[in-house]
């Protein structure tokens, strides 16, 4: 990657222009009065379409992603994005259609909401889906007003605490609190489950129900998730799957069938579909029959008597509308096409191709890094930091940190795994492979993790200074927190 | 078990495998799982689809909509898209990246982000801008919440009834779980009410006000003294706004409000069914601790090299957890470069001439419509490029016998009034081709 150092605005020269619209056939002009009218252009950049692509082009080239090389981020699911998925996401039959259309001009359109909704009803044994959220967090945040509609909806109003793991994503206490739900955390026990014996006295009537991450950020599966699901149903509360790990168990287990009641999937792990650098995402939330006339409106329907899809825009019963029109509709596109290219046989392999890279790379590594919890994992597993960190031979005495190998990791042309999450431990590197990464990607990673190992051994401080490869070096974020300098302006 | 096309395990790689974790089958690595919930019957999905099938599928799906010329707005506009965006969106390096928490292989990432944040900050004549939002009414929501954290113990909000429907709908569902009470300002002549706003700001315990900058009928709405009203009982003022307008509108800034949100889809983005869009949100210095979602700031690394960074993390739900003002994590990233694209090709500018087009499109089709006798005026007040009439008319037969011969247009609304919008992509002659069926 080379280092390219310009930003839009410093190509701009007063007089060039980017863009052709049509002349005006009307003859008349903006007649907006002074009073309502802005007192001085907006000082965006005046560039030709040539300065634009080139200058787009080269912030791209300081970039990685999934099509550069291998992303072992941890609880990202970072797994290849297919090309076709983007083809029938640009098609302008679905690009050119506006949201507010009579249902009767876009049959096709609902009719992926209603394939789309029966897939993933198969795939996670829930009974209905909405699409309307347009990220995990605000699936998290759906899941949970459908939870609490659900307890309100029977006058069971007393119902305002939510149990989070430990363990869990930021995300899930946070979509908690803009729920209007106050946390109750439960502990993990060494072995990084949910520990019952903790659980069991935070039961009560006040509970709504509790948040997992099954298998849990540590990659492992709750295997007494059996138990946990009575003892929660048992106290009236609900079962919430964060779907933020369902790729291991996809083609394998259904969290319908361990008992949730709700859950969400992020289209953009699970199912394919493109990060964009941080969205757009999609964060359909799936529901056990019980709870269907909780989930917002819109929603899809299928009208028996006139032969065709419609639209329900009111039901008194739904916990409302959460976001602009039917969710990031271009995005639940890509994740169709995925599914349809898998079929009920590809379906199969993923998630155990996926479990397979995982373990294949734990084992490969457990004795160069920590490793506290040797059993078998899911799609990912979490170190501890290097078994040697070179410390012993550092003239300062300063060995090499977890954040040290994810920086070395940069300079050997993959991303880095994620670090310091969960927080359950101090120097946690978290790794997860996904089904479409070779056995040769996964030996030259596991190649590249040994000899940062031995680096770290005997000169840590190689460590300590990368990356030396990439554009830039480590930035200072401490200044960038102190002095912010947030928009073009500021520079200046 | 046949190979697929994503998947690149072979037996042989398998078997390799397999040895090196020391069971000997894929099935054992689930050995922790009890045996009920393994899946074992057959996956209620088709069977897989070559990609020449999966392309057939999709054709056949595309001939079941119907393609209309759109005359309607409502939160979706119709504007043109450049050719040069899609181009550069869809490259590899952009749309296949993730979150950039490694800003050393990231800086494609925050340096677009930073001069989104620019821009927005220059649209809305805010202090600071995050990385973006869902969409609009999640914005507007989100700024719902931030109101509230800022003002400690007060917790109603305001809002304006000329807001767009979904905006209000989505507002609500936020306040209702979120534990916020909501007041409504009232609307005089198609216009958020001062006198409206002063009488509830009497209570004593609004922790914040949104309205709308260009309203739900189409009209610009003259936001002069609500700034001060709200800023006398230590409230917040937020306005809701078209980005695309506010390249000819007075700003947020210019009226003294302290939070500018908005749906950035008018900046050239396909209406595509209502996503993926983007919101944008910005603010005043003083609310940064507030802000919710991702900021990048400016720095340098450890050569001195100018670079940019994810900062001020402290706000956010991986490091507050339950105390963070939101629970967003990543935002439309792709989406704001999609705009950010689109605002570097048009400039002032461009920007100035899509509004020139549509206000001039817009009054020609305005006035046209009232010609044929069939419409009625509803209010008088300067609007921009979306109106609303009253129809003499049945509406829905109308709309219907539009959507027949191929336009989308005459949206019924929920008070009654058909809504129309032009945008520079609609000619004077289909202008008049619509005038003229409506004529017959």
């Amino acid at each position: 990657m080379k280092y390219y150092d310009k930003l839009i605005f410093e190509l701009s020269k007063e007089g060039r222009r980017g863009y052709t619209l049509r002349r005006n056939e009307f003859g008349t002009s903006l007649g907006i009065p002074a009073s309502l009218s802005r007192s001085k252009a907006p000082e965006l950049p005046q560039v030709s379409e040539p300065d634009v692509v080139r200058h787009y082009t080269n912030l791209s080239q300081m970039n990685f992603g999934v099509d550069t090389g291998f992303y072992p981020l941890g609880s990202c699911t970072m797994k290849y994005n297919p090309k076709i998925n983007e083809e029938i996401a640009a098609m302008p039959g679905f690009t050119g259609i506006h949201p507010l259309q009579p249902a009767k001009t876009i049959q096709g359109v609902l009719e992926v909401y209603a394939e789309m909704e029966k897939i993933l009803a198969a795939v996670t044994g829930m009974s209905n889906f909405t699409f309307a959220p347009c990220a995990g967090a605000h699936g998290e945040l759906t899941g949970l007003m459908v939870m609490r509609q659900y307890h309100m909806s029977r006058g069971d109003v007393k119902r305002t605490k939510v149990i989070v793991p430990d363990s869990a994503h930021g995300t899930n206490p946070a979509s908690a609190a803009v729920c209007g739900l106050s946390i109750v955390e439960v502990k993990s026990k060494a072995n990084g489950l949910v520990d019952v014996e903790d659980l069991k006295p935070l039961l009560n009537d006040e509970i709504a129900g509790i948040m997992m991450t099954n298998p849990n950020t540590l990659g492992l599966f709750e295997k007494d998730i059996k138990e946990i699901a009575s003892l929660v149903h048992g106290c009236g509360g609900l079962l919430y799957y964060d779907g933020a790990n369902m790729n291991p168990l996809l083609g394998k287990v259904r969290p319908g069938d361990m008992g949730f009641d709700i859950m969400h999937l992020n289209l953009h792990k699970t199912f394919s579909t493109p990060h964009g650098g941080g969205g757009p995402g999609s964060g359909p939330v799936g529901v056990a029959a019980h709870l269907a006339d909780c989930l917002p409106v819109p929603k899809v329907a299928y009208c028996e008597k006139c032969g065709r899809y419609t639209i329900k825009r009111d039901v008194e019963s739904s916990a409302g509308q959460v976001s602009g029109f039917m969710g990031n509709f271009s995005v639940i596109l890509r994740a169709f096409t995925y599914l349809l290219a898998l079929g009920k046989q590809n379906i199969r392999l993923a998630g155990p191709y996926a479990t397979l890279s995982a373990n294949y790379i734990k084992e490969s590594l457990k004795d160069f890094y920590k490793l506290p919890i040797p059993s078998i994992c899911k799609h990912e597993f979490v170190f501890d930091g290097l078994i040697d960190d070179g410390s012993a031979v550092a003239e300062d005495g300063h060995g090499a940190t977890t954040l040290d190998v994810a920086k070395r990791i940069l300079d050997y042309g993959f991303h880095a795994p994620t670090i310091y999450f969960p927080l359950l431990f101090h120097q946690t590197i978290m790794i997860e492979p996904t089904e479409t990464e070779s056995k040769e990607t996964i030996d030259a990673f596991i190649g590249v993790m040994k000899k940062i190992a031995e680096e770290a051994a005997s000169d840590p401080a190689l460590l300590r200074g990368a990356p030396h490869c990439t554009p830039i070096r480590r930035p200072d974020e401490t200044t960038a927190a102190r002095q912010p300098i947030l928009k073009y302006k500021d520079c200046r | 078990m046949a190979n697929f096309a994503y998947f690149p395990h072979t037996e042989e790689d398998i078997k390799a495998m397999l040895e090196r974790v020391g069971v000997d089958s894929i099935d054992r690595l689930y050995d922790d799982v009890p045996a009920e919930f393994i899946y074992r019957d057959e996956y209620a999905l088709r069977d897989a689809m070559s990609e020449q099938e999966i392309r057939e599928y999709f054709d056949q799906l595309d001939r079941k909509n119907s393609k209309l010329r759109i005359f309607v707005g409502a939160g979706a506009y119709d504007h043109y898209s450049p050719a040069v965006i899609p181009n550069l969106i869809s490259r590899s390096e952009f749309i296949t990246a993730y979150t950039p928490y490694q800003a050393e292989i990231s800086q494609g990432t925050l340096r677009y982000i930073f001069e989104y944040q620019s821009m927005i900050c220059e649209l809305t004549g805010m202090d600071i801008s995050n990385a973006s939002m869902y969409d609009g009414p999640t914005a507007a929501a989100e700024s719902m919440m931030m109101a509230v954290a800022s003002a400690k113990k007060k917790n109603r909000v305001l809002v304006s009834e000329t807001l767009l429907p979904n905006v209000l709908k989505v507002i609500r569902t936020y306040a209702h779980f979120h534990g916020v009470e909501l007041g409504t300002i009232a609307a005089e002549n198609g216009q958020t009410s001062l006198a409206s706003l002063r009488k509830e700001l009497e209570s004593g315990d609004v922790a914040g006000i949104i309205v709308p900058s260009v309203n739900r009928y189409g009209i610009i709405e003259n936001l002069e003294g609500f700034a001060d009203a709200v800023h006398e009982v230590k409230a917040i003022a937020v306005a809701y706004c078209d980005p695309s307008a506010l390249a000819v509108v007075k700003t947020p800034g210019e009226y003294g409000f302290d939070v500018a949100v908005g749906d950035g889809q008018s900046l050239g983005i396909p209406v595509s069914f209502g996503g993926a869009y983007v919101g944008f949100m910005a603010c005043r210095k003083d609310y940064v601790r507030k802000l919710p979602g991702r900021i990048v700031g400016q720095t340098v690394d450890a050569d001195g090299k100018r670079c940019f960074v994810l900062t001020l993390q402290a706000r956010e739900q991986h490091i507050r957890r339950e105390k963070a003002t939101s629970n967003i994590c990543s935002n439309q990233s792709l989406m704001a470069l999609y705009i950010t694209i689109y605002m570097s090709l048009m400039g002032p500018e461009g920007l100035k001439e899509v509004n020139e087009l549509s206000y001039a499109g817009a009054h020609y089709l305005h006035d046209r419509l009232l010609e044929t006798g069939k419409f009625e005026k509803v209010f008088d007040a300067p609007f921009l490029k979306e109106f609303v009439l009253k129809p003499l008319v049945p509406a829905k037969e109308l709309q219907q016998k539009l959507m027949d011969n191929g336009y989308f247009a005459a949206l019924e609304t929920e008070e009654g009034y058909v809504s129309f919008c032009v945008t520079e992509k609609r000619t004077k002659a289909e202008i008049d081709a619509l005038v003229s069926l409506i004529n017959e």
